[in-house]
Parts: C-alpha cells; sequence; structure tokens
C-alpha cells in the first residue's frame, strides 16, 4: 500500500531547479531512505512532503504529490492539516528553550488538548514511545536543553509522535549525533515503523542500509538537478543495484 | 625602515588620545555623579527625613515631601508601559514576523523616525490634542491630568520597546519556528506560543529600557500633567493633576536661591531619580546578561 505518491514532482527555488521529475510511491509502514551526494536533492524533496519548502519565499513546485491519494499541493489543501498528519524531525535536535514536560505537550496544547490528566497521559505515552521516559520520567520538569543532544533527538521526536501523525520525515536526524546515540535512534525507527511510514534523509550509507526498507538514490547532473536514479527494496538496491551511477556510489566511487 | 619610529609614535599618539577621551566619558558620568551629591546630599542633613519623604510639596513653607513626586512619576510610568507594552510587542511581532517586506522597508525607519521627535513637540500635541479629548471622553475637569502624561509617555517609549523587542524576536533561531510549523500549528499559534516566550528575556530588556526613557522624561510630561504635587492615591488619581519628579525639579530650579535648602532639596530629588533609573538600567542589564550566559534562549 503506498502512502506518499508523487507525479512529474518538480521543484524550484527562484530560477534554480531543484528537483527534477520525481515518480516515486513511498509504502505505508515501512522506513524509506533517501541518499544520495550533497547537493543532489533529497532534503528538498523530503520538505516538499509536508510542505515546509513554502516558508522559503520565491520557491515554487509543479507536479503531484499525492498523500493517500490527495494531491497535498491542490489550491484546497490546508497546510496545517497536512503538517499534523506529516511530522518532521530536524537536522539539529530543536526542542523549544522550555521544559521537557511542555516540548512534548505543545502538538496537544495546539491542537486544544489542555487537561492536565490527559496531557500528562499523552506525554508519557509519546515520551517512551520514543525510549526516552525512563531517562527523564523523575524530572519531567527540567529544561529541555539540559538534555544531552542525543536525548534531546528523541524528545523531538517524541515531540511529533504526540501529535499522532501518519507519517514522520526525518532530515539527517543523527548527524549531530554520536555512534551510541545514532543506534538508539535507528532502534527507535524501527519500533516507530509499525505504525508510522517513516521517510529519512542520511548521508550514511551504512545507516540506509541497515535501517530501512526501501532505498531511493539520488543524483545530480551537470543540466539536471535533483533526479530520482533508482528506487527499490534495500537489499536489492545494495546488492545488486540495477543503474550503473547507483552501483558507482554506493561502492564509495565518487561522493 | 627608517620610518618605523615615526610610525609608532603616530600609534601611540593616537591610542593615547582614544584611551584618554574614552576614560573622559566615564570620567564625566562620575563627576556629574558626584557633583549631584554634593548638591543634594546636605538636604537629607538639613531635612527632617519624615518632611522630606512626607506628602506634602511646598517648599514655601518648608515643606519638602517628595513622596507625591516620586509617585507621580511612577504613577504614570508604570501606566505608560502598561500601555507601551502591548502595543510595542505586537507592533515588533507585526514588523518582524508578519509583515511583507515592502511594509518592513517603510515601518522600521518610521519608527526611528518617531524616536527622533522632539519631546516638547509630543508634549505641545499632547496639550492642544490629547489633552481634550481626555478631558471629554473622561468628564475629567482638566485634560491635563496623569493619564494624558502616560499617553504621551507611552508612544515616546514606543520606539525603545520595539527596536529591543524586534531584536529579540529576530534573534530566536528559524529552527524553533520550523518545528513549531511542522507540528501543524498555525503561524499565530508558533508566534505566541514558541517565538515570543523564547524572546522573553529580550522583550523584558525593551521594557525596561522603555521605563528608562519614561521615568527620566521632563518636559512633554511638564507640559500636560498639570503639575499639581497631591498625593496620587485613589481610584480616581490617573483622572487628576499629578507631577514627577523631573518636572519638579524643571520647573523650579530656575528660580531657587543658590545654596538655600530648597535648592538642595530639588537636587536631593535629582539622587533619588539617578538611583531609581540605574536600579532600572541595572535590572534590563542583568536580564540580558543572563541571556547571554543561556546562549539566547529565555
Amino acid at each position: 500500500m503506498d502512502k506518499i505518491k508523487t507525479e512529474h514532482l518538480y521543484f524550484y527555488y527562484g530560477r534554480k531547479q531543484a528537483l527534477w521529475d520525481i515518480n516515486i510511491a513511498i509504502p505505508e509502514r515501512h522506513i524509506t531512505a533517501l541518499i544520495g551526494p550533497s547537493g543532489c536533492g533529497k532534503s528538498t524533496f523530503l520538505r516538499c512532503l509536508n510542505r515546509m519548502n513554502d516558508t522559503i519565499p520565491r520557491t515554487r513546485a509543479e507536479g503531484k504529490v499525492l498523500l493517500d491519494g490527495q494531491d497535498i499541493y491542490s489550491p484546497d489543501t490546508n497546510v496545517v492539516e497536512l503538517r499534523r498528519r506529516v511530522g518532521m524531525v530536524f537536522q539539529r535536535p530543536n526542542p523549544f528553550p522550555a521544559s521537557v514536560f511542555d516540548n512534548v505537550a505543545f502538538g496537544p496544547r495546539v491542537l486544544g488538548l489542555y487537561s492536565r490528566a490527559e496531557l500528562a497521559d499523552v506525554v508519557e505515552e509519546s515520551l517512551r514511545s520514543a525510549g526516552l521516559w525512563d531517562e527523564v520520567k523523575d524530572n519531567l520538569g527540567q529544561d529541555a536543553l539540559s538534555l544531552s543532544l542525543g536525548q534531546q533527538q528523541r524528545l523531538c521526536i517524541a515531540r511529533v509522535v504526540a501529535v499522532k501523525p501518519e507519517v514522520i520525515l526525518m532530515d539527517e536526524p543523527c548527524s549531530a549525533l554520536d555512534p551510541i546515540a545514532t543506534l538508539k535512534i535507528e532502534d527507535l525507527m524501527r519500533a516507530l515503523s509499525t505504525e508510522y511510514t517513516i521517510v529519512i534523509v542520511t548521508h550514511n550509507m551504512q545507516q540506509a542500509a541497515r535501517a530501512s526498507d526501501f532505498t531511493a538514490f539520488m543524483l545530480s547532473d551537470a543540466e539536471r538537478t535533483g533526479q530520482l536514479i533508482e528506487f527499490g527494496p534495500t537489499a536489492d538496491v545494495f546488492t545488486r543495484p540495477r543503474d550503473k551511477r547507483t552501483e558507482d556510489y554506493i561502492t564509495g566511487r565518487f561522493g | 625602515m627608517r620610518q618605523t619610529p615615526r610610525v609608532r609614535w603616530g600609534e601611540f599618539a593616537i591610542e593615547s588620545l582614544i584611551r584618554v577621551i574614552g576614560f573622559s566619558t566615564v570620567g564625566f558620568v562620575i563627576i556629574i555623579f558626584l557633583f549631584l551629591l554634593r548638591e543634594g546630599l546636605p538636604a537629607f542633613a538639613q531635612i527632617d527625613l519624615d518632611n522630606l519623604f512626607g506628602t506634602r510639596w511646598y517648599p514655601t513653607f518648608d515643606l519638602f515631601g517628595t513622596l507625591p513626586l516620586i509617585l507621580g512619576s511612577a504613577l504614570i510610568t508604570i501606566t505608560a508601559i502598561v500601555i507601551a507594552l502591548p502595543l510595542g510587542v505586537a507592533t515588533a511581532v507585526f514588523i518582524r514576523e508578519v509583515a511583507p517586506n515592502w511594509a518592513r522597508e517603510i515601518l522600521k525607519p518610521m519608527i526611528e523616525v518617531l524616536a527622533g521627535i522632539p519631546s516638547v513637540v509630543l508634549g505641545f500635541f499632547g496639550m492642544t490634542l490629547v489633552a481634550p479629548i481626555v478631558r471629554e471622553t473622561f468628564g475629567a475637569p482638566t485634560g491635563l491630568v496623569a493619564f494624558t502624561g502616560a499617553l504621551i509617555l507611552a508612544y515616546m517609549s514606543l520606539p525603545t520597546i520595539i527596536s529591543v523587542a524586534e531584536d529579540a524576536l529576530d534573534a530566536v533561531p528559524k529552527l524553533y519556528r520550523d518545528a513549531g510549523l511542522a507540528m501543524g500549528a498555525t503561524q499565530w499559534q508558533t508566534i505566541w506560543r514558541v517565538v515570543v516566550p523564547a524572546a522573553r528575556s529580550g522583550i523584558l530588556t525593551a521594557v525596561m529600557l522603555g521605563m528608562g526613557r519614561a521615568i527620566g522624561e521632563t518636559m512633554a510630561v511638564m507640559m500636560v500633567t498639570g503639575n499639581a504635587a497631591r498625593m496620587p492615591l485613589g481610584l480616581d488619581a490617573l483622572f487628576r493633576p499629578v507631577r514627577t519628579m523631573t518636572a519638579t525639579i524643571a520647573a523650579e530650579m530656575g528660580e531657587v536661591a543658590h545654596g538655600s535648602v530648597h535648592y538642595h532639596a530639588l537636587f536631593a530629588i535629582g539622587i533619588i531619580l539617578f538611583v531609581i533609573t540605574f536600579l532600572i538600567n541595572l535590572a534590563a542589564a542583568s536580564t540580558m546578561f543572563r541571556k547571554r550566559r543561556r546562549g539566547g534562549l529565555r
């Protein structure tokens, strides 16, 4: 079952073309990794899926991005509603300068949940599913910025989970983290993938190989920035790539 | 190579000059303060403290109660800030977060112009335009009352509050905005629940600086508050004439005999005012300091 499908998706920053004719079908409740060298458009593509690129002036998308068959770029799309369904975790952990509790409770409060008891339940549940509960349960009032970076990133995941989205986008979530914290996030992704569709951008090919179900390889050439070269089950992409360029990249011949 | 010594002398001369100028600026502040103490401290010896902090200011009858003046200043300053804070923060939010680029380019210089209006012009404006409106709207016997002064002061402290608050909002990392938006918060929810709280220490500093600006203001206040040195107590105090510390000094200093008790009393008011503004600035600086230590947050 495909959760997200793009049809002839092109994207522009002003006059600069950044994505070229992307056609992909991202399966539901699996982990899809986007790999490719810097500047190949993976983050741009990811940010198209919840329209975060809208916050950058003078950008433009062409083509379709279908979420459950609905085009999210159609004029009657409610972007706020869309982002509740498609959550996002950023490259650098970005908890708000507030307590752990208030960070996780942010989303539910925005949705209009104010009862202290219900909030406490949602916060506990979200922190548990982000694997952070045992580390912070004794002091939910502590400043989120006093946590380690790895904990902060899991807090950001808990914050997204608290809104109960359908899709979680992760933009190089481990690039600021040490290897142990990285492994924790990968385990967490695996656990979350039973309930959520996860799309992750990563620089790290080992991470894509061990932590994802499907892999998309993107590349830019001289004329066309941001092309999708190959997409398939991770095992196939890494062991018998169909495209010569994919093979060159994963064997480390460039990039 | 032969020129090296001359270059060094030039360097030395310029460095010394700059150093002297720099230190002299600080030196003048100290000299002013010492002068203020020399002229003002005798008042504390010559006048009973009961009298000096009493409720009646009638110098001709040797009554030097500064309390009505202190409370007068406090009343209109606090009222001014209560009016200016929401307006100033809302304006800063609008300029920084909501306004399109072209509007921002127009608004920012206009606010700087606002800061440059001479206070006597604002006083004139207050006297001829605001005072009649206050009189008619609130049914006060005269329009020259504390509330009119507070309105003018609020207007005068707005540019300070807006520009400092705007800097504070600008310093909030884009990551926070992104996080808010990406979780399905609307633009307003992101502004009020994420950006403004993250900038709150800067906004507090803005308020402190605005207060410092308001409490030291003299001319405009003197022109519009009616200048009656009465205790501003009771619910209608805002709609009665009031007199501030600054207005008292400005109005009476020209007519007082040099070296008299009255003369020293006016300087004593100056000391009190100096201490109050110093404390406000100290509070503003400490919030700024705390903000820096915490990496721009809270």
